[in-house]
């Protein structure tokens, strides 16, 4: 009897090793699908930091394309997209926090707030060329501005609101409720609750949103496609009428609508360096701002 | 006693609240008013007629956008063959397994990829992807559909393991508690009890994942060779409806038969993208929970 029990248990103990030893291959595989995303993104930025490093010096980022856009380097197309990036924000960034102002400390939670929401992660699943159609429906001809920076950099905004909307909210949740109370009981309104506590202390999360947003708008082609992005222009734009260069468009003009593509392959490498660098750049700030932010709250600061 | 500024900075924060209700009607009414006079001049069948996508053609201009859409499928259905499996995989590992230092290197990792601009996406498709793909299948250009569904894919890959990774935290520890009592090993946990629990979460993910796929734009016009014709295979040149109406949209004239075929396209992708969206917005309120 005592025998057989003793086998019977070491034939379970052979099964569980048996179990490890397929959980640890099984693991092992699940790992591995973490390993291929950072492959992708390690050959995708390889290809491009390697190529596109030589062509970059002092000369390519502060001259205008020159002799057709052969020669010459990007400095209109990084003017243009500072420019329409910082519409964006203007126009984002206001609303955004508003909206979740009102979504977080005015509302009352019921049917309308959940509608508002639905429509924040539904604009954001919005196509991007759709809110190009539409903002060269209402932006470039309804409302008269011509392809420009202003349109461009309106239509890039609404495309921006969710990511402002969703981080600002996110921030605004973090403020412990004590506080709020605390202020309501000092004989505080709601508005001096919100300005003097509550928003100083989500200031940065709304700045990490800002910036997430900033950096959204910046990589984005196709909705200036027909708002106001140019093939090329022989000066920098002068109001916020005009029409301008862009980095991400610039990159697919000279990546696939020039006369002489491979020629201008070192400069179309330059340019995706260039535009990678920048939104990567932004997001690694908010990234590394969102986590002390997260931090901070942890520990109940 | 309620002072001015008190009220009008209630009024302006509802505002904001409102706006962005306005603005999804608003696209969705720019849309219609601008595709109804094509639909009254046409009618609903041209769109849906077996012939090309051709508003440029002299005397005859056709405006099917069949193939279009059958090149928006083929190029959605690729990539989330590839990026549904390799998504919700990373996001259990990420969920379940990963110790805490891994999942501080890999998220960020994440996070970087979804950043990366679609146009630089494309950019690398055309020059290291495309020519990759033609030789591999001995053909005279890369730019095709299974181009552009691998790099959709990409696009989609860190929607999906975000959000389903999110499903899969959202477990509650119970569940996993339970299963492990019983003698349930961690990988019998995840398959059959973790994932099956998070699946609607999960389910959800790869709708947004899908929803970024159809609405990718300039990565499939860069790198899927915009032809007009009906694909045959996945090594076909396609265009879908987001890269037709990008390389339309630049030079086509205002009111003009053409502009509202345009928006056609752009309603219908709108409709689309905005069906799926709403879906996997419904999967992901349901969570599973537990009486106490």
């Amino acid at each position: 009897m005592k025998t057989e029990a003793l086998s019977r248990g070491i034939v379970l103990e052979k099964k569980k090793s048996e179990w490890r030893s397929y959980e640890l291959v099984g693991f092992w595989a699940l790992r591995l699908t973490l390993v291929l995303v950072l492959l992708i993104l390690g050959v995708i930025v390889f290809d491009i930091v390697s190529k596109g490093a030589g062509v970059i010096n002092w000369e390519f980022l502060t001259q205008p394309p020159r002799v057709g856009m052969t020669e010459g380097g990007i400095f209109p197309a990084i003017v243009g997209t500072f420019y329409v990036t910082m519409i964006t924000i203007a126009f984002a960034v206001p609303l955004g926090v508003g909206a979740a102002i009102y979504l977080n400390e005015y509302a009352v939670q019921g049917k309308f707030t959940r509608l508002v929401r639905m429509s924040v992660r539904n604009l954001a699943g919005v196509p991007s060329i759709v809110f190009g159609l539409f903002g060269m429906a209402i932006f470039v001809k309804i409302f008269g501005f011509g392809p420009s920076l202003i349109a461009a950099g309106f239509t890039l905004g609404l495309l921006t609101l969710p990511v402002t909307v969703t981080a600002s909210e996110e921030a605004l949740r973090t403020v412990p409720k004590a506080y709020r109370e605390g202020s309501f009981a000092l004989g505080a309104t709601r508005w001096q609750v919100v300005r003097t506590v509550v928003l100083p202390r989500a200031i940065p999360g709304i700045l990490t949103g800002t910036i997430l947003g900033l950096a959204r708008a910046a990589g984005e082609t196709a909705p200036i496609l027909a708002t106001g992005a140019a093939f090329f222009l022989p000066h920098l734009p002068d109001s916020i009428r005009s029409q301008f260069m862009a980095l991400p468009y610039h990159l697919f003009i000279m990546s696939t609508q020039h006369h002489a593509i491979s020629q201008v392959r070192p400069i179309a490498y330059g340019t995706a360096l260039v535009l990678l660098a920048l939104v990567c750049l932004l997001n690694l700030a908010a990234v590394l701002l969102r986590k002390r932010y997260r931090d901070r709250v942890a520990k109940g600061l | 006693m309620v002072s001015i500024t008190e009220k009008a900075m209630r009024a302006i924060f509802i505002f904001c609240g409102l706006a962005i209700i306005l603005f999804l009607v608003g696209i969705l009414y720019i849309l219609l008013s601008n595709s109804m006079p094509g639909l009254i001049e046409l009618g609903l069948g041209p769109f849906f007629a077996a012939d090309r996508w051709n508003p440029g053609a002299y005397g005859e201009p056709t405006y099917s956008l069949l193939n279009m859409i059958y090149g928006t499928l083929k190029v959605t259905l690729g990539a989330l063959i590839f990026a549904v499996p390799v998504g919700v995989s990373a996001a259990a590992y990420l969920a379940e397994i990963a110790s805490p230092w891994e999942r501080e290197f890999f998220k960020p990792i994440v996070e970087v990829l979804a950043g990366v601009p679609s146009v630089v996406l494309g950019f690398f498709g055309l020059v290291v992807l495309a020519p990759l793909i033609a030789r591999v299948f001995n053909l005279n250009s890369g730019l095709t559909a299974f181009n552009g569904a691998i790099l959709v894919g990409i696009m989609a890959l860190p929607t999906i393991i975000t959000l389903a990774e999110d499903a899969i935290t959202a477990v509650p520890k119970e569940y996993r508690h339970a299963s492990l009592a019983l003698g349930g090993t961690r990988w019998q946990t995840i398959w059959k009890i973790t994932i099956p629990a998070a699946f609607s979460g999960i389910t959800a993910s790869a709708m947004l994942g899908m929803g970024r796929a159809i609405g990718e734009t300039m990565t499939v016009l860069m790198v899927t060779g915009n032809m007009v014709a009906r694909p045959e295979s996945f090594l076909d040149s396609v265009r879908t409806l987001s890269a037709g109406i990008a390389i339309d949209i630049g030079d086509v004239v205002f009111n003009s038969t053409h502009f509202h075929a345009l928006f056609v396209a752009g309603l219908l992708l709108f409709l689309i993208t905005f069906a799926v969206n709403l879906l996997a917005d419904i999967l992901i309120q349901r969570k599973p929970e537990v009486s106490k």
